[in-house]
């Protein structure tokens, strides 16, 4: 757990003085990963390196698990916190191996258990030991370099994390990547990790909490669904978006919105039996056709089975396309744009039909939130705008 | 290692041009003229590699900390100006200095080691402070970041890092030093100077082309000592010749 107390830092420029951090007062849960978000000059990346006091607040004070690091001595206190920076910072004139062993070297492991421990961690990334320990940073590319900038970080398992827009400078295909990479570790690893970005869409992947900055100022500490629900001025309004209702999407899953299908048809009944189903099931304008195992099949539309007759077999259309129940609505959102559709039936690991997504599942699921809680924004405005 | 390679069609044409030079200064008598000083050259030699050695190791263990003393933060005020100081050290000729050096201890070996201690002392002391001061913000923030010492960062980090720079400034200082040595001769510190202008004065061109050579042989066998130590000692991630 990390927690800032009144942390300020005021520096004196040759342009007059500056408070790059202004009475910060937050604190980042166990486990969870905290994103400072806003535009240059706001003061996330100063209040992210008072933290390991790379930077000396001027007042106010930082706790790591309850205790005050300025009364700890500075060098040990970063060893025991992983450091990622934008620039990697990887040493070049050492091997990956000895890069990644750095900070156990210097807090004392014995050699065989730093070495492990760095051929584990690049197995973690997905980077195979026998190619990578012996190579040299120049030999990687952006992206690799990055992928041992943060296993480095994680080498003597510091349960605190400082991100300083680690994936800034790689390639937005190879972000996404390590990106989701980096989410995996973080589920198993469940470091308190605080992270600096000034890219919202990457906020809102990656943060469990959201902390917008502004000139100094934390605007507003919440959950990227509330932050995106419920910005609390202009100011946060106009820095997630005006899609900020789609960014949301990508935070729901398919599970969350799923209808569960209860009326289904195989191959053998008749287009007569599929009718009463919709019918009494209430679907206005198809049923899905499962097989024995009940995987989904086909669809077979209300407009043929009220001309037609036969069986469900017969006159049943190929489904386009499904989703799987871990799918965040983007994606589904996506899917349902790029085939025309309205609905998209579900599936599960094996194969067998879960249920459906509904766009006007969606649109009530994104809309109930703001219902609900219209009531205690007013409330909330008030609570939340920093002191 | 490329350049030789595709300049195999001149290396016949070179060799043979060699060969008739040798054959030449042969039937001319030079090279027995010269040989004619072999104990001399011996001698001289020795003296030679003596100076440059006790010189050239005096500026490595006096040049190298002194830039990095001068490359650490507190000391930026004194190393602008310190710096200031070198670059216009580096304009005096060696002659000068050597001859600045006589006039304060006289004559002899240690006011020529004095002498060759100063002209050499001055790339090594230039070429790590600018090498330490070269290394980028970021590798310096990552290494405080991750709990380095100022001390680790200075011998895991900077010096490793800055090795290039460090050794091209040993290699020019040692290139200055073997070829300032002859003219320690002038204030009787010995060395193949004593050929080379006693071979002037006499007009014996023999004489005066058995110190010249031996001494553009040792120059160049110093440079390529030199290089061989920075081929092994800096890192390969970092050695442009290794990459």
């Amino acid at each position: 757990m990390i927690t800032l107390d009144n942390l300020t830092k005021i520096f004196d420029t040759d342009r007059g003085v500056v408070s790059a951090a202004d009475h910060i007062n937050m604190e980042v849960p166990q486990g969870e990963i905290c994103v400072l978000l806003g535009p240059s000059g706001c003061g996330k990346t100063t209040t992210l390196k008072m933290v390991n006091r790379i930077i000396t607040p001027t007042s106010g004070r930082v706790l790591i698990n309850g205790k005050d690091t300025s009364e700890q001595d500075t060098v040990s206190l970063r060893r025991s916190i992983g450091y990622v920076i934008q620039q990697i910072g990887l040493f070049p004139n050492m091997t990956i191996e000895e890069n990644i062993s750095i900070v156990p070297k210097l807090i004392g492991w014995d050699k065989s258990r730093y070495l492990k421990r760095a051929s584990e961690l690049l197995e973690m990334v997905a980077m195979d030991p026998a190619i990578f320990l012996k190579r040299y940073p120049n030999e990687l590319s952006g992206g690799q370099q990055q992928r041992i900038g943060v296993i480095r970080a994680l080498a003597a398992d510091p349960p605190v994390m400082l991100m300083d827009e680690p994936f800034g400078a790689i390639d937005p295909i190879n972000r996404e990547v390590i990106q989701d990479e980096f989410l995996k570790l973080h589920r198993e690893l469940k470091k308190t990790v605080m992270f600096v970005s000034h890219d919202i869409d990457e906020a809102v992947k990656m943060a469990d909490r959201i902390a917008i900055f502004k000139e100094g100022k934390l605007i507003q500490y919440d959950t990227p669904d509330d932050i995106l629900s419920h910005p609390i001025n202009d100011f946060v309004k106009g820095f997630v978006g005006r899609d900020r209702a789609l960014k949301r999407l990508q935070l729901v899953t398919v599970a969350e919105v799923l209808e569960t299908e209860s009326s289904v048809v195989t191959a053998e009944d008749s287009l007569a039996t599929a009718l009463q189903r919709m019918t009494d099931a209430g679907y206005e304008r198809a049923i899905i056709v499962v097989d024995g195992d009940g995987r989904p099949v086909g669809y077979v539309s209300r407009s043929v089975a009220t001309t037609t007759k036969g069986n469900c077999g017969q006159h049943s259309y190929n489904l386009r396309t499904l989703v799987r129940p871990e799918d965040d609505l983007r994606t589904v959102a996506s899917k349902m744009f790029t085939h025309d559709a309205t609905w998209l039936p579900c599936v599960s690991e094996h194969g067998k039909l879960m249920g459906v997504v509904t766009q006007r599942g969606i649109t009530h699921h994104l809309g109930a939130t703001y219902k609900s809680s219209h009531a205690k924004e007013q409330n909330l405005q008030h609570a939340r705008v920093a002191p | 290692m490329k350049g030789l390679g595709t300049s195999r069609f001149f290396q016949l044409p070179v060799l043979i041009g060699v060969f008739l030079l040798g054959v030449y200064l042969q039937r001319s008598g030079l090279i027995d003229g010269m040989l004619y000083y072999w104990e001399d050259i011996v001698y001289l030699t020795n003296q030679h590699i003596q100076l440059t050695i006790i010189s050239g190791s005096l500026a490595i263990a006096v040049g190298l900390p002194l830039g990095i003393v001068l490359s650490r933060p507190r000391f930026i005020k004194v190393s602008e100006w310190a710096m200031q100081g070198l670059n216009i050290g580096t304009t005096i000729p060696t002659l000068a200095i050597l001859a600045l050096s006589m006039s304060l201890l006289g004559i002899g070996f240690v006011p020529s080691v004095f002498g060759l201690f100063i002209a050499s002392l001055l790339p090594i002391v230039r070429n790590t402070y600018t090498g330490l001061l070269g290394i980028p913000a970021h590798l310096k923030e990552s290494a405080s970041g991750i709990g380095m010492s100022a001390g680790q960062m200075l011998l895991r980090v900077e010096i490793p890092n800055a090795a290039n720079v460090i050794f091209a400034g040993i290699r020019t200082a040692l290139a200055i030093n073997v070829g300032t040595v002859p003219l320690v001769f002038l204030i009787g510190g010995g060395g193949l100077g004593e050929l080379i202008f006693t071979g002037i004065d006499l007009f014996d061109t023999e004489m005066m082309l058995a110190g010249a050579l031996m001494t553009a042989l040792l120059a160049i066998t110093v440079d390529i000592l030199v290089a061989a130590c920075a081929f092994l000692m800096v890192p390969r991630g970092i050695n442009p010749s290794r990459a």
